[in-house]
């Protein structure tokens, strides 16, 4: 029994960060029906400012996320204002191919300048604590990393479904022209929409080197599972991705535990393909 | 200020270089209700976009309150009091219907003017007070259509650009359609309309333009229109 629990709760709280990945990805389609290809790489690259932070100055990573969450935001404005925007109105394939582009240029930028080895930081304040409930051991900074998660995502939703500045938003994705005449600039409202979705993943990859080294190539099977939360969530659904990530999370961990370690992305993407097959607009889609 | 709210002069304009209209110029002032009307593809609409900024002429000049706007984009032409609203209504369908009227009032940043101006499109429209809740994509055809006058009126404009209100809707709804706008009209509002329902528009205007094949062909107080062969031939079936 506290197997099983324990497993749960791993799966848990790895949803609960995928959850936050995958927000941002789901805002920016939702909003712009851009896929961003290179959304792993800005979490690579959260991740990569967080442990320098941390190695170099000794900043803590519970600190840091801000530092990565601002540096992702600039870097989702910056990728929308001098990427993205040259795409709209062009064909789909467009954006989604400059997306991959700007993923490959980050990877190799960082493996050029950081080289391909794993980077772990050492004496975090949070690093290798852990407590215990009745058996169960919760492993300090991957629950602080997923409860924090869990609040941004709600603080994301809020911000969508209860400000008139969301409101604005969700405008602009319905009618793009009918948000004009509202007064809403929508030029304004994507670099903001892109420079969220980066704030996103750039948040959990400032709390990430806590308990996960940095490489270059580490965000790609976040970006992946993000993706597959979004798509199995239903596009534009933050519920839907919260849900679908969480789910996600499980799976994996009960696979991984319960039948073997090399046979958990099968149950995960096996799971997302019955999803898509029995419900292409996704569990929570329009 | 003397002289006309809005004037257009001599504009060109189209869709991927083809020109749609061909030199139109009109002028709507202060307090008037000013209907433009032609048939289906006369390019009242077109006219339209590109005095609220949608799309921009080719040639020719547009002026309100005594700023050029010819090259000015939607969302600035808004906040300087120029509210369109666009025909086939364009709410946000999964918004409620208090968000979109809020939304119609994105420039205002003062919450107690906001406040304000609900109450008062909530008195024009009790029905809306109503469904304040409900998504507008559940109300009837009428229903939105008040919406979308109301979610223009929140701006508080100084033109009201209403684009073929009687679009979708059965006769007895336009009436009451027609209704509201003359009493929009009457409490100060400036409104330019445009309409394929020639009749119903020039009844309730004060000036007409006769609208074809993207010209302005006849114009002069709504009266004299309707009483003109030309067009109760042309439009009105006579």
């Amino acid at each position: 029994m506290v197997t099983f629990l324990q497993v749960a709760l791993d799966g848990i709280l790895s949803g609960l960060l995928y959850a936050l990945i995958a927000a941002g990805l789901s805002l920016i389609w939702g909003v712009m029906d851009v896929i961003n290809f290179a959304h792993g790489e800005f979490l690579m690259v959260a991740m990569y400012l967080s442990y320098w932070l941390g190695f170099l100055w000794k900043v803590d990573p519970l600190i840091s996320w801000i530092a990565s969450g601002v540096f992702a935001f600039l870097i989702g404005a910056l990728t929308y204002k001098l990427i993205i925007r040259h795409t709209i109105g062009k064909s789909a394939m467009a954006a989604l191919l400059a997306t991959f582009g700007l993923s490959m240029f980050l990877k190799n930028a960082c493996l050029y300048m950081f080289s391909p080895n794993f980077r772990i930081l050492n004496d975090t304040i949070l690093g290798g604590k852990t407590f215990s409930v009745g058996g169960v051991i919760f492993s300090l900074p991957q629950l602080a990393t997923s409860l924090f998660s869990l609040g941004v995502v709600a603080l994301v939703y809020l911000l969508i479904k209860k400000t008139r500045l969301g409101w604005a938003i969700q405008a602009t994705a319905m009618d793009k022209e009918a948000a004009e005449l509202m007064g809403i600039d929508t030029e304004r409202i994507y670099v903001l929409v892109f420079g969220l979705g980066g704030a996103c993943v750039g948040i959990a990859g400032g709390l990430l080197p806590s308990y996960l080294a940095t490489f270059p190539d580490v965000g790609g099977l976040f970006s992946l599972l993000a993706f597959v939360c979004v798509a199995m969530g239903g596009f534009g659904s933050i519920p839907g991705a919260l849900f679908a990530a969480i789910l996600i999370g499980l799976v994996e961990a009960f696979s991984g535990f319960y039948v073997a370690p090399v046979f958990k992305y099968v149950a995960v993407f096996g799971l997302y393909l019955v999803v898509v097959f029995w419900r292409p607009r996704g569990l929570f889609g329009w | 200020m003397s002289g006309p709210i809005l004037q257009v002069q001599d504009i060109h304009t189209g869709y991927d270089g083809i020109p749609v209209i061909h030199g139109i110029s009109l002028e709507v002032n202060q307090g008037e209700l000013v209907s433009i009307v032609g048939a289906n593809g006369a390019g009242k609409t077109t006219t339209m976009r590109a005095i609220a900024g949608l799309m921009m002429p080719y040639q020719g000049t547009i002026t309100f309150k005594g700023v050029d706007i010819t090259k000015m984009p939607a969302h600035e032409t808004m906040k300087i009091g120029l509210s369109y609203v666009p025909e086939g209504r364009r709410l946000f369908s999964k918004l409620s219907v208090r968000e979109n009227l809020e939304l119609g009032a994105f420039i205002k940043k003062d919450r107690k003017e906001i406040n304000a101006r609900l109450e008062e499109v909530f008195e024009l429209f009790p029905r809306l007070k109503d469904r304040a809740d409900q998504t507008a994509e559940t109300m009837s055809g009428g229903e939105q259509q008040m919406l979308a006058i109301a979610r223009g009126l929140m701006s508080k404009p100084a033109l009201l650009m209403l684009d073929e209100m009687s679009l979708g809707l059965m006769p007895s709804l336009v009436e009451k359609v027609m209704d509201a706008i003359v009493s929009i009209n009457k409490s100060g509002m400036t409104i330019l309309l445009v309409e394929q329902m020639v009749q119903e528009a020039l009844e309730i205007a004060g000036r007409g333009y006769v609208l074809q094949t993207g010209k302005i062909v006849q114009s002069g107080s709504a009266r004299m229109l309707l009483e003109s062969d030309e067009v109760r031939k042309a439009y009105m079936g006579l």
